[in-house]
């Protein structure tokens, strides 16, 4: 895929419209800026929604899509009851990050990326999330003693979550998850073939 | 004494109601005695004045001989049918115990509200004695031509012409060049005008042109022109001009639909327009996306004939900015007009970048759902402000600076064309105020009639200067401009209404304004054009004082020809006769009664208003002396707004000051400074000055009346310094119909003060 994107030009909003969920309701946006008001975590985006939008029409495909905002959504859902337009703004959010992640452009140390695909790989499985891993791996996920350090902070929480049958210690060990894994893998995997082929994916990460 | 006074002695008759209230709260005994001290030769009580009997029983007076009636009743503004008695020629003055007296007082006010009714009835009788019954302009003098002069071709001029012709009036258009259409024939396509508001809609200009054509009630004179218009509603006479041949028309009314000018693109150097045909207007765009539609090829640049592949356009050009010679205002159409030519490139090829730079997008109404339209369709809106635009050489692009609004930075968008959305400049003729400065010398201008320095000003709007009208009138030759070079016009009440009597602008020389809004505009007019042929040929008067019979006169002998009334009269109504006296144009007056209070020596008066019949109630008033503790304020009000306004504070029960007396005028400016001068030795320790809002955005309904107030204030400065008086003795306010409670409040907060300053020294004297 190209990145020699003209300047306003409509070539990076046609990527976005064909590739990322949601994408063609980017060129409804008014620029109102209600969105970017919105939401309560606005002001620790470096590029609030409105902005993503115009960036986009501007053709800025790289700054986009490599950039941290998108995935700084929380899925609280302000901006779509409030959008003037009807954008299904944290879609879109989610969308943008996910296109970017599949490109392999998505900056590989944003901690909401790295929770999501632990979270993904968790799921994906068994078909069912393993509290206990997920929160090991969560808490290891830059070393050792970084682990210990998380692991000691949270022990409150995690005590009182085994106390009351919240997290199985036992999960550790027992596989568990749904009864036919192997064809939810096939599913996924031909998923992904299917989509790779479509938008012209890269190697997956 | 002015010649009411020289007319035979009124047989005046009051009537008191005791009705509404009126007849437990008030000592109707007293009261009655009150107007016979007045001079009412008969006084009568009726428990229900405005009921058939009361009414009957009032013309029963009147068949006695009664010749002036006093209605010690409601307010002047209600019950106006059943206390109509025009027909019967009786002078009617109306005494407003009801609202005035009764239900703005507490009912435990005790003797205060009593005397504030025996003063109303006593100036009731006073104006009565000093004013006829209005007559109405005399039959042979009235015009009676019901004919409708439309100035312009275009979709106004047209759509005016069809909407009187259809109504059954006859219609002559003028049209200055040789085909009907003005710039509407010349569009590819228009805005859409029907649901659902998602495509541009096919140029039925033509159409127009063809009903206009075959309409039996309309003559067309093409490649004509105005070359002298004179007269007045119902008696107009006007030269058209054709190439060697004028030919004499008589009309009753006119409209003008002299339509707009394109901005002159060639002063934005800045966006390249000259330096490459690939820089077009909206105007020229047109022209391209129709040349293609004829050819059936893409739209082509003009430089080199390539399909056009990106387009920007650039809104706002030259307009809603202050830089020496833009245009300070917002045209209003080009946002509607920039997607409807976006559209144009999308809807060919979907492919093909087209990009609205703006800092606002105006699209009201169903403009809305066409800006939606046009982003489903892919054309980009960037919201940001248009810096320069640099010709490509040798075929390559155009490269447009801007500042991108939204990223907040310096921004480059390259395009095969750039379309300016430039604005429109009122076709309205000569501004007179220019000219009337230029005669007194305030102002030189060069020999063409513009003014090289002004033009060089910011939010300078040079205006085209050849006269449209060509109107032999005193005052100028063509409609009264407000700013920018649009006719001044009561943009909010009465928006076709310009300032020459039965001559109703339309269309962008009014405001600037898109198509559709035009056509609208145009049949306002029209139908105000056909209520000016009516009522001129019932002798009354139009709008804002519809139906008044009333007309202003001046005693010749008393005149010193000062030409006060000419130049003061907002509506140009009065000329000059061959002698040097004032003319009035009777049906060109809309009976405000400016002229009267502008003559320094008092000898306008109008049968029914006049210096008198103010002045004299100001005497009628009881003046307590200064140790009574009751001092006097005498309110001024403006019957359009502030006496309303007074009425609905009454309808609301919301009480004031006892010691007011308030009575109302047709307008500020017929306040005559005589009034003040006399209260303020009759002993009145403050007058309030209620009036409309002047200025640009004026809310007077004379236009200038309320600012020619303000600035004859300075000469009753002057009074007041020589009687030693505290300048805040006679204050002016700006007050608006809907002030029901702030005017009450006003009049509280002016009564303490004048409480603070003390008692008027003069009392007694
Ligand atoms: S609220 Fe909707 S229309 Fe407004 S800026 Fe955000 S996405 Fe655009
Ligand atoms: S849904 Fe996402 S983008 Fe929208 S307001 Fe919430 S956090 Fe912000
Ligand atoms: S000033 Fe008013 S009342 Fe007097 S002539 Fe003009 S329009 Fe008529």
């Amino acid at each position: 895929m190209t990145s020699a994107v003209e300047k306003y030009r409509n070539n990076f909003l046609r990527e976005v419209e064909a590739n990322v969920e949601e994408g063609e309701w980017v060129k409804m946006c008014m620029q109102c800026g209600v969105c970017s008001g919105s939401c309560p975590l606005g002001d620790a985006w470096e590029h609030p929604p409105q902005e993503l939008f115009m960036m986009i029409r501007a053709g800025k495909r790289d700054q986009v899509l490599a950039s941290e905002s998108m995935w700084m959504c929380t899925s609280c859902y302000s901006c779509i009851t409030r959008c003037p337009r009807g954008l299904p703004i944290t879609h879109i959010m989610h969308g943008l990050a996910n296109y970017a992640n599949r490109l392999g452009i998505a900056p590989k140390m944003n901690p909401t990326r790295r929770f999501a695909k632990i979270f993904w790989d968790n799921i994906a499985h068994t078909g069912r999330v393993n509290e206990t891993k997920l929160s090991l791996r969560l808490y290891f996920m830059d070393g050792f003693f970084t682990g210990l350090r998380r692991a000691f902070a949270m022990r409150k929480v995690g005590l009182g979550m085994l106390r009351t049958g919240r997290l199985n210690p036992l999960g550790l060990f027992r596989a568990g998850g749904i009864a036919r894994k192997g064809e939810l893998r096939k599913l996924l995997a031909r998923a992904y073939e299917i989509e790779d082929a479509r938008k012209n994916f890269g190697k997956r990460n | 004494m002015t010649q009411q006074a020289e007319t035979a002695e009124p047989k005046i008759a009051a009537y008191l109601c005791a009705g509404c209230g009126l007849g437990e709260r008030l000592d109707l005994e007293r009261l009655a005695k009150v107007a016979a001290e007045a001079g009412a030769g008969a006084v009568e009580q009726h428990e229900m004045l405005c009921g058939e009997d009361g009414v009957a029983r009032i013309r029963g007076g009147i068949q006695d001989g009664a010749t002036h009636l006093v209605l010690g009743a409601c307010s002047r503004r209600a019950k106006t049918g059943a206390f109509n008695f025009a027909d019967d020629g009786a002078a009617v003055a109306r005494v407003n115990l009801r609202e005035g007296v009764i239900w703005t007082q507490p009912e435990d006010a005790g003797e205060t509200t009593q005397e504030m009714a025996d003063d109303y009835l006593r100036m009731g009788c006073a104006e009565a004695k000093f004013m006829r019954a209005p007559r109405a302009i005399a039959a042979d003098e009235r015009g009676a031509n019901k004919r409708i002069l439309v100035v312009g071709g275009g979709v106004s001029g047209m759509t005016a012409a069809l909407e009187a012709a259809r109504a059954g009036y006859e219609v002559l258009l003028v049209e200055k060049s040789g085909a009907l259409g003005g710039w509407a024939k010349s569009l590819h396509r228009r805005l859409p005008r029907r649901a659902p508001f998602s495509a541009p809609a096919e140029n039925d200009t033509a159409e127009l042109c063809a009903a206009v054509e075959h309409e039996k009630n309309i003559t067309v004179f093409l490649n004509a022109h105005i070359a002298r218009t004179s007269g007045a509603p119902g008696r107009f006479s006007a030269d058209i001009a054709q190439g060697e041949n004028t030919r004499t028309e008589n009309i009753g009314a006119i409209v003008q639909a002299s339509g707009f000018r394109r901005y002159d693109a060639s002063q934005l150097p800045e966006f390249a327009y000259g330096k490459t045909p690939d820089v077009v207007d909206q105007m020229e765009l047109e022209a391209l996306a129709r040349a293609a539609d004829e050819n059936g090829a893409p739209i082509a640049r003009p430089s080199d004939g390539k399909a056009v592949q990106s387009v920007v356009f650039v809104q706002c050009a030259g307009q809603r900015s202050e830089k020496p010679g833009h245009l300070p205002y917002c045209s209003g159409c080009c946002c509607g007009v920039s997607i409807k030519q976006a559209m144009y490139f999308k809807m060919r090829d979907s492919e093909a970048d087209a990009n609205i730079i703006y800092t606002d997008l105006r699209a009201p109404g169903n403009g809305e759902d066409f800006y939606r339209a046009a982003q489903e369709m892919g054309v980009v809106f960037t919201n940001g402000a248009v810096e320069r635009v640099e010709a490509g050489t040798n075929g390559a692009q155009l490269a447009v600076h801007f500042r991108d609004h939204v990223l907040d930075e310096d921004a480059v968008a390259r395009a095969d064309l750039v379309v300016l959305a430039t604005g429109q400049v009122a076709n309205s003729g000569v501004d007179i105020s220019a000219v009337e400065k230029n005669e007194d010398g305030e102002k030189e201008k060069n020999g063409n009639g513009k003014d090289e320095s002004a033009e060089k000003k910011p939010a300078q709007v040079s205006v085209p200067v050849e006269s449209i009208l060509q109107l032999d009138y005193r005052q100028g030759p063509d409609l009264p401009h407000l700013k920018h070079g649009f006719s001044d016009s009561h943009f909010i009440c009465f928006p076709y209404e310009t300032r020459r009597t039965g001559i109703y602008a339309c269309g962008p020389p009014r405001r600037p304004m898109d198509m559709h809004q035009a056509m609208e505009d145009a049949t306002g007019a029209a139908l105000k054009a056909i209520q000016a042929v009516e009522n001129a040929g019932l002798g009354r008067a139009a709008h804002p004082r519809a139906g008044d019979l009333s007309f202003p006169s001046f005693r010749r002998d008393g005149c010193t020809q000062c030409k006060r009334c000419t130049v003061e009269c907002p509506f140009g109504a009065i000329d000059q006769d061959a002698e040097g006296y004032p003319q009035f144009n009777e049906s060109r007056c809309r009976r405000c009664g400016t002229c009267m209070g502008a003559c320094p020596v008092r000898v306008i008066s109008f049968e029914n208003y006049s210096v008198d019949t103010v002045g004299q109630q100001i005497k009628a008033i009881d003046m307590p002396d200064e140790f009574d503790e009751k001092p006097r304020i005498l309110v001024l009000a403006c019957e359009n707004d502030a006496y309303p306004a007074l009425d609905m504070a009454a309808h609301n029960r919301i009480h004031y000051n006892a010691f007011v007396r308030v009575i109302p005028i047709r307008c500020l400016g017929s306040v005559n400074a005589i009034w003040v001068t006399d209260a303020l030795n009759a002993g009145f320790d403050g007058i309030m000055l209620l009036g409309c809002k002047k200025g640009d955005d004026y809310q007077c309904h004379f236009v200038t009346g309320a600012a020619l107030a303000h600035e004859r204030m300075g000469k009753i400065d002057d009074t007041l310094n020589q009687l030693q008086l505290e300048p805040e003795r006679v204050r002016a306010f700006e007050v608006e119909i809907t002030d029901i409670a702030r005017v009450p409040q006003l009049i509280n907060d002016y009564a303490a003060k004048i409480d603070e300053i003390g008692m008027n020294p003069f009392k007694g004297f």
